[in-house]
């Protein structure tokens, strides 16, 4: 799929230039359109950063404080711009602390370019200070890497590796640059990457699939649409959204689908998996045709697999052919870019309306409204609950801003409860499930789309893995707002302890530190709610200051997170309590 | 029930592509039984033959994950009767095993097995057949004290008139895309 540049690459050819490998690299990342790269340098990545120097007019380093914060900044940028985010690093060390970076890029499609620096080239295998096999290392959670050797490779490597990135299901690459390499001069030229013999990123369209689904659609009597992060990678909100609208078929969401659809849509009937609506999950066994665009069935969607959608046609609309029947068995696979699939498909289907279907989740909406939601959203006595924060929160934030969760129960709550009216409005960690991803990610956000409001969810556990980011907002000066839900244990651990371990709860409690004396060290704003009365006075002093606020709200200690799909268990048996 | 598959993968000769693709067996916990690599009738497109016990099921999906490697044009999967293989087998026997009486001659001729070298020590024996045929020589031989024994991997080429440069040449055949597709493929080769 296209991913839209702020900078237009530069022309193609142009007349070599007699450069160093580093200042190469550099000329290559300008020309790929890069105006933003955070990293951190060290010993064998020094020529680039040198290099870099001579051009910090157009390009903004943001140096982060640990390489795995670099990498989820990263990933924050491209999910929240829609470009291609951009890591340096050193070797060794430098390198490996990229992987927890690189893997949850893997696993939820984001397109990050990760440079490293590596040994001179003769020392590769002798053990080397800082020396270790990065490409190894990477390769089972890389789309694609490559370690460049002499300088004369590095603008090709640089070309394939925006190319692959960005083209098809986007994914993290790495390119491992050797001292050498980084040091030799050579004629230098630019062409940028426009295929590759053995890559087909895009399926092509086939006609035959599309009437195949678009027969089983018009004939559906309870037909549902499941979409994933693939509308958004593919640009396809508004087609999704004719697609509904046309059909009046009711359509959830996967964690990473959030925000691809207004949150008040009438057709948008909530959050699926573990922790999503009661509707959703309750009747997806009831429904006769399934429309999956974008989303690839992950285990917390399906629940037990061998009691989802039995009774039900599957049509699974995506981009990367490994997904389908991977999970579940796709009665009309349709292979495609989404925005173009789903354009195609709504030319083919009937208009129609399913009132009697959407009944059916209203009734869900109602039970779960009853059983959770009235008293997590307003609670009148007792301790604070996350979901009045996230209410509140939510009511009084801009309504573009970008909200940014770490992982936990926090992120269940934040996104089951968040108002989203704009595209590329929930970033969060989905398929690793990365704790210490909302800090580095929300400070990339900000980068990735700086006339927009950015906060972030952490909980207090997350927020301490990578702490260490408060450094890049104090030096980066930029406005962000930490919304810090503290409940003094690793709360969706201990959940699962009450529920399934008979409350044995070991190494979940937190003896925490004092939050606000850390953020007054990185000369952050803040303030510490205990209180209900002094929440929502709270929340909006800390959405309307100017200038980064950590807003630390303690809540209950031992609330759960409900619905829940237990674990091993058919979406049909979702609790609610 | 697990049955015998055959893979065949088509990619690009760079450096780590073998680790790609054989991280995709690691991670579901597949062994592979043998593998061999070389250069296929194009150049500079390699020709991997790996030989693995699983089911058909997960085949298609092993399949599909080699396919996404970037550097891979193409992979297939047969199982044994859809492909043509053999291997070869070479044994080190010490000198004397021929110097009395003519059993080893025997043998050799009824395997179809062939002296490659005779030195001052010793001779190499080369056998190319199934496995059990050139571990039912190894058992014919063992008594007469065999130094050494090597295997290669399994090397096959598929029952289908389809050459696989007309794969290449022909964008519409580029991957495959369906599941339907790979069956087609499966039942015509």
């Amino acid at each position: 799929m296209e991913i839209v540049a702020e900078k237009k690459p530069k022309n193609d050819e142009r007349k070599a230039v007699r450069v160093s490998g580093a200042e190469a690299l550099i000329l290559s990342l300008e020309h790929e359109g890069v105006t933003t790269i955070f990293g951190y340098p060290g010993g064998a990545i020094m020529p680039v950063y040198d290099a870099l120097f001579d051009h910090q007019e157009n390009i903004h380093h943001i140096l982060m404080r640990h390489e795995q914060g670099a990498v989820h900044a990263a990933q924050g940028f491209a999910r929240a711009s829609g470009r291609v985010g951009v890591v340096f690093a050193t070797s060794g060390p430098g390198a490996t602390n990229l992987i927890t970076g690189i893997a949850d890029a893997m696993i939820d499609s984001t397109p990050v370019v990760c440079i490293t620096g590596n040994v001179f080239s003769p020392l590769l295998g002798t053990d080397a200070f800082q020396e270790t096999d990065v490409v190894g290392i990477s390769m089972p959670v890389t789309k694609w890497n490559h370690q460049v050797t002499s300088a004369e490779e590095i603008p090709d490597a640089i070309a394939k590796a925006f190319y692959i990135a960005k083209s098809g299901r986007p994914g993290p690459v790495l390119v491992d640059i050797t001292k050498d390499a980084q040091v030799n001069e050579f004629d230098f030229s630019y062409k940028t990457c426009e295929g590759i013999r053995s890559y087909h990123p895009v399926p092509a369209l086939d006609n035959d699939k599309l009437k195949e689904a678009a027969d089983l659609i018009n004939k559906a009597k309870r037909p549902f649409v499941l979409f994933g992060q693939g509308i958004i990678l593919s640009h396809a909100e508004n087609e999704l959204k004719a697609f509904i609208e046309k059909t009046g078929i009711p359509a959830a969401w996967t964690l990473l689908g959030l925000s691809a659809l207004p949150t008040n849509h009438p057709l948008n009937v909530g959050m699926l998996g573990m922790h999503g609506n009661y509707g959703p999950n309750f009747l997806s066994n009831e429904s006769d045709v399934v429309i999956a665009v974008g989303m690839r069935f992950d285990d917390r969607v399906t629940g037990k697999v061998s009691e989802y959608l039995n009774n039900s046609k599957v049509i699974h609309m995506d981009i990367d052919p490994s997904e389908i029947n991977k999970i579940i068995h796709a009665d009309v696979p349709v292979l495609g870019d989404a925005k173009e699939s789903l354009s195609a498909l709504t030319a083919l289907v009937n208009e129609n309306s399913h009132e009697e279907w959407i009944q059916r989740f209203r009734d869900c909406d109602k039970k779960e409204h009853e059983k959770v939601i009235k008293n997590e959203l307003f609670p009148t006595a007792g301790v604070l609950t996350m979901g009045e924060v996230i209410r509140i929160m939510s009511e009084n934030a801009k309504s573009d801003a970008i909200i940014v969760t770490d992982v936990g129960q926090h992120q269940m709550v934040t996104s089951r409860y968040s108002k989203f009216v704009k595209s590329k409005s929930s970033i969060t960690s989905g398929g690793l499930g990365t704790m210490g991803f909302c800090l580095p990610a929300a400070i990339g956000a900000r980068f990735g789309a700086p006339e927009r409001q950015v906060i972030g969810v952490i909980g207090d556990g997350g927020f301490q893995m990578t702490i260490q980011e408060l450094g890049t907002i104090f030096q980066t000066d930029i406005e962000l707002k930490i919304l810090i839900l503290n409940n003094h244990y690793l709360g969706m651990v201990r959940q699962w302890q009450q529920l399934f371990f008979d409350k044995r709860y070991s190494a979940t409690e937190m003896v925490n530190p004092d939050f606000q004396t850390i953020a007054r060290g990185y000369g952050i704003e803040s303030k510490k709610i205990e209180k209900r009365e002094d929440l929502e006075s709270g929340i909006k002093e800390f959405l309307n200051f100017k200038g980064s606020y950590l807003l630390e709200v303690v809540v209950g200690k031992e609330n759960n997170v409900f619905p829940m799909v237990p674990a091993g268990c058919s979406v049909a048996e979702i609790r609610l309590e | 029930m697990n049955e015998e598959y055959t893979i065949s993968v088509f990619s690009e000769n760079h450096v780590g592509v073998l680790h790609r693709i054989t991280t995709i067996f690691t991670r579901r916990g597949i062994n592979i039984e043998s593998i061999t690599v070389s250069e296929s009738e194009i150049h500079g497109i390699h020709r991997f033959n790996i030989v693995v016990s699983s089911t058909e099921v997960l085949m298609e999906k092993v399949v599909k994950q080699i396919e996404k490697q970037i550097e891979v044009l193409r992979a297939f999967f047969y199982p044994l009767d859809k492909i043509i293989y053999q291997e070869i087998a070479l044994y080190k026997l010490p000198v004397e095993a021929v110097q009395n009486g003519t059993s080893i001659e025997h043998i050799i001729r009824n395997n179809h097995a062939r002296i490659l070298t005779v030195e001052k020590d010793f001779l190499v024996v080369e056998k190319t057949g199934h496995k059990q045929e050139t571990q039912a020589l190894f058992d014919e031989l063992k008594p007469y004290g065999v130094l050494e024994f090597v295997r290669s991997g399994r090397v096959a080429l598929s029952k289908s008139p389809q050459r696989f440069k007309d794969y290449l040449d022909a964008p519409e055949l580029g991957k495959r895309n369906t599941d339907e597709e790979v069956r087609e493929l499966a039942e015509n080769n």
